[in-house]
């Protein structure tokens, strides 16, 4: 766009509405100046539309997962070759087996809700392993600096160049299968963000003038730090773990897929479109796809989630960074990646 | 080989502009930005000339759209902004409307641009000589060879030691000073007719200015080149310019000659202005200020935009707002009661 | 340069020490890799004679001296489930597969996302890049091997364009590729969006406007140079990425005879020197691709010290 074309009265309602439509897509905050925009930050969150889907999409899912025993029609992995390949609902079927049931008689939808489950769990289980070692090891090695740094920033340069995966792999075919190994191994193979991210912040706070002031008043600086410390990391260290969570779940996922995570009779959507790849990939393809579109979904929505969250905990940020892109004429990076 | 390199660019060449002939044309220029507050109006009205070997000084505060103006010149304001209004014509052609094709044959080529922040203003992936080059090749179609001695030859002529060396160098190898002189050198190439200079030196410390200065007046006579110079600095408009248009609140409210100007100020915000600069032959007790704060360019005020802190300010003052009006010979006021403020 | 060059090559040795260390702590010690190679219905005596075999029931730090050496010469055990051949030539034999598919994937990668991020920068907030943006966010969260059955079913099964498993590229590499490149086209173009909405609203980018230069050259040479900074080091990511994990998965949902394809067949055959060959080959492709990576950015950027 230049400034030098003609203007039409259209062209210039176009160029709001484009500033406006693009507000409603990420979810922008308060104005620069706040007078403009009474509801304030919460109105801000709840345009935010997609980030409300998510949070409930995210929330209606978790309590299907906790409350699966009791919703499920029927248990995972309990099924016979008389009741299988029985139509969902909507095509004939019947309310005991509302998705319909594959090839060995188990019932869809309770192996889908049984599945949320094992995703979850591990999810949030290896965040919080992984994360805790992660920012204590980010924490020592920030704040002692010197060798103790550089060791441990080195181990952390060495075992990010590792082929994740691979090793994933290897470590299981050794160790066996099950949710505990693959939350083990992930979390072995996942700490060194947090880690870094930590150490970041810590460096951070320590060259503040303050902390100096501090000592030369005669306060200890290792308190003084350490208060300084939390509330710098809390923001980086939610949305950290937030894409945390969405990358395990789909590592858990090709994990299991692959035959290497969570074992049978454990219910997991990956161990599920391996299976239904395997059997049904001419046959009844949705048996893929359920699995899928729901992991899917859930992924997106936690991604979604990470995006609303940077909006709720650091509105500073996002309005340097709104600042910055409206003289490049209104558009932020969307969700971050 | 045909043309040499100086008979391509020299002063000779081909519609370059009598003395004195009327080159840039501003006629009611209005610019808005559109925010998320709302649409600021950067720039409204505003009306000026520059002939061809004059210099013209532009001068206001951070805020009054005095950059804005330098921009839009050359249609280069960036978004949210837009030209909303009016228009500039170079040599009789609209720089505004269908102006794609002349934009490409003015800019760099018969009106160059030197921009405030020299620290920013190269790309620090290319060498300086590599920047200077590449415009040459553009307009007036050098080969590589061609190119690189005049990029040279450039160096030189701003005062540049060591040219050959420098031009093989990035810009972060380089000073503040050096790289507003590679600006200037660079805006030069193509031996323009009008060279618009943003606030070339604010970013410099004082020594430095005054080598910038001069080195610019130097070059205006030994290439009869037309300035338009924007400032804050009263003290760099007094030593450079021949006329002096002042803004505030996107309007222009005085224009006239320097020395004129500056001996009796037609506009109480001029006046305002030339009061609060302190002076080296007076001994002050207090800076002096003008009270007050611009006002909100989204929803300018319906009169003169001054009046809320001007001392002469009556009724008519903030009902309606003044006309840019030829009051005596060569000035130009926007004011209901032009001359009447102390200095 | 040089020195440069030297120094990061000894890091990279680093890291295959670390990953040498690791993997014979976890494959002597953690697990038992005599359990894993023999079937389950081995008796203690089998597992014993070719535990003395292969020498695992002698002391770890004799055992780590050995594995060292064997290092050296390159000797990393023999395969098992490709007929007693070198581990280590197996996998090397598997692996131009695998450059194939990575090749030509990151090859579509980059032709999608550079002019599609390019276009989003140019018109931010207009159609275009909103799409752009939602769609990267979708490519980053669908699991890999689930699109690769979306297309799979799409393409095989129902169109019957392509066919899966080894054959020739126009029929067998193409879908595999493409799965590869989703979720790197999201990322890139998002990448490349970002730095050129930052690059042309620097402030050189207007200095060359000013100074007249065509919009291509304004946005291929000045705005692109700059924005290939960032560029660079995410499609570094990416590649190293796919070899140390995505090709797994895409080469088994495809049936992609690569690296990654054996990788999953060695585990299901209980081949215990082949994975722990193809975990070695892969961790030095990594290192060789990051130090790459790390001097093509001295090339790209001048203001760069390498140190």
């Amino acid at each position: 766009m230049s400034a030098t074309e003609e203007i039409t009265p259209g062209q210039v309602e176009e160029e709001e509405h484009a500033v406006e439509a693009e507000d409603a897509l990420f979810g922008r905050p308060f104005e620069l100046s706040g007078a403009a925009n009474p509801r304030g930050l919460w109105g801000d969150l709840v345009r935010d539309k997609m980030g409300i889907v998510s949070l409930v999409f995210l929330v209606v899912l978790a309590a299907a997962a906790i409350f699966a025993p009791w919703i499920a029609p029927d248990d995972p992995n309990h099924g016979d070759l008389s009741s299988s390949m029985l139509p969902p609902v909507w095509n004939g079927g019947t309310w005991s087996n509302p998705l319909g049931t594959d090839w060995q008689g188990y019932d869809v939808l309770s192996r889908l809700l049984y599945g949320a489950r094992t995703s979850l769990f591990i999810g949030i289980a290896v965040v919080a392993v992984a994360g805790t070692f992660g920012v204590l090891i980010g924490l020592i090695s920030g704040y002692k600096g010197g060798r103790t740094d550089r060791w441990l920033m080195g181990w952390v340069d060495v075992q990010v160049s590792f082929p994740g995966l691979l090793l994933a792999m290897l470590l299981i075919a050794l160790v066996g299968g099950s949710v505990l190994s693959v939350t083990v191994i992930l979390s072995i193979n996942g700490w060194m963000v947090y880690a870094r991210m930590t150490r970041g912040v810590v460096l951070t706070v320590k060259e503040r003038p303050f902390v100096e002031a501090a000592e030369m008043v005669g306060s200890k600086s290792r308190r003084v730090v350490m208060t300084h410390i939390l509330p710098n990391i809390t923001t980086p260290l939610a949305t950290l773990a937030v894409l945390e969570f969405a990358r395990i779940i789909l590592a858990e996922a090709a994990l299991s897929f692959l035959g290497l995570g969570v074992q049978h009779p454990t219910v997991t959507w990956g161990l599920d479109i391996a299976r239904a790849g395997d059997h049904e990939l001419f046959g009844n393809q949705w048996l893929i796809l359920y699995p899928g579109i729901l992991l899917s979904l859930t992924v997106l929505a936690v991604n979604l989630l990470s995006s609303w969250l940077r909006v709720a905990l650091d509105p500073q940020e996002r309005e340097k960074k709104f600042a910055a892109t409206a003289t490049a004429g209104g558009a932020g990076a969307g969700t971050g990646v | 080989m045909g043309a040499s390199v100086d008979e391509k660019v020299g002063p000779t060449g081909p519609g370059r502009a009598a003395a004195g002939e009327t080159l840039l044309e501003v006629e009611d220029l209005e610019v808005q930005f559109f925010t998320r507050r709302g649409r600021v109006q950067a720039v409204r009205q505003v009306s000026f000339s520059i002939a061809a070997g004059e210099t013209l000084g532009l001068v206001g505060e951070s805020g009054s759209g005095k950059s804005v103006t330098a921009s839009a010149l050359l249609g280069l304001v960036e978004l949210p902004g837009r030209i909303t209004g009016g228009d500039v014509r170079w040599k009789g052609q609209s720089l505004v409307h269908d102006a794609g094709a002349t934009l490409n044959r003015v800019r760099g080529r018969e009106i160059a641009m030197v921009f405030q922040d020299p620290m920013t203003s190269l790309n620090p992936l290319f060498t300086v000589g590599a920047q200077i080059a590449e415009t040459l090749r553009r307009h007036l179609k050098l080969s590589r060879k061609e190119a690189k001695a005049r990029a040279v030859e450039l160096l030189d002529l701003v005062g540049i030691a060591n040219p050959a060396q420098r031009a093989a160098q990035h810009p972060h190898e380089m000073s503040g000073g050096m790289r507003q002189r590679v600006l200037i050198a660079m805006a030069l190439a193509c031996e323009p007719q009008l060279l618009v200079a943003d606030e070339p030196t604010t970013a410099l410390d004082v020594t430095i200015q005054a080598q910038i200065l001069d080195l610019v007046a130097d070059l205006q006579d030994r290439l009869g080149l037309a300035v338009l110079l924007i400032t804050h600095d009263l003290g760099v408009v007094a030593g450079l310019c021949d006329r002096v248009a002042v803004m505030y609140a996107g309007r222009l409210v005085e224009l006239g000659g320097a020395d004129a100007l500056f001996a009796r100020p037609g506009h109480p915000y001029t006046a305002g202005l030339l009061r609060s600069t302190p002076r080296v032959d007076e001994i002050n007790e207090r800076l002096v200020s003008i009270e007050g704060a611009p006002p909100d360019l989204v929803r300018p005020p319906d009169g003169c935009p001054f009046a809320a802190r001007c001392p002469l300010a009556h009724d008519e003052c903030t009902t309606d707002n003044p006309p840019l009006e030829t009051h005596e010979e060569g000035r130009e006021v926007a004011c209901w009661s032009p001359f009447a403020a102390d200095v | 340069m040089g020195r440069y060059i030297v120094k990061r090559l000894a890091q990279g040795l680093l890291v295959i020490a670390g990953v040498t260390v690791f993997v014979f702590v976890v494959t002597r010690m953690v697990g038992d890799p005599v359990k894993f190679m023999l079937p389950l219905s081995a008796t203690e005596e089998q597992r014993d004679a070719r535990r003395a075999e292969l020498g695992f029931d002698r002391p770890i730090p004799e055992q780590f001296v050995d594995f060292l050496g064997d290092l050296t010469r390159l000797d990393l055990g023999e395969s098992t489930y490709v007929r007693n051949q070198p581990a280590l030539d197996v996998a090397l034999d598997y692996l131009p597969r695998t450059f194939q598919l990575v090749a030509f994937g990151m090859v579509v990668a980059v032709v999608c996302a550079v002019p599609l991020g390019i276009l989003a920068a140019r018109r931010p907030g207009s159609v275009v890049d909103r799409s752009l943006t939602t769609l990267s966010l979708v490519g980053l969260s669908v699991p890999q091997f689930f699109v690769g059955f979306v297309l799979l079913i799409v393409f095989t099964v129902q169109l019957r364009w392509f066919e899966s498993g080894p054959g020739p590229w126009q029929k067998n590499l193409v879908l595999p590729a493409v799965c590869l490149a989703l979720p790197a086209i999201g990322r890139l173009a998002m990448v490349i969006r970002s730095a050129m909405i930052d690059e042309l609203n620097t402030q050189y980018v207007k200095v060359a406007k000013a100074k007249g230069l065509s919009q291509a050259r304004v946005v291929a040479v000045h705005a692109m140079r700059n924005a290939a900074i960032p560029f660079v080091t995410l499609f570094g990511w990416e590649v190293i990425r796919a070899f140390a994990g995505y090709t797994v998965v895409v080469e088994t949902v495809f049936n992609w005879n690569g690296l990654g394809f054996m990788a999953v067949q060695a585990i299901q055959n209980n081949d215990f020197f082949l994975i722990q060959a193809i975990v070695f080959v892969v961790a030095v492709l990594v290192v060789i691709i990051s130090l790459l990576i790390d001097i093509s950015y001295k090339l790209i950027d001048p203001r760069v010290k390498l140190s």
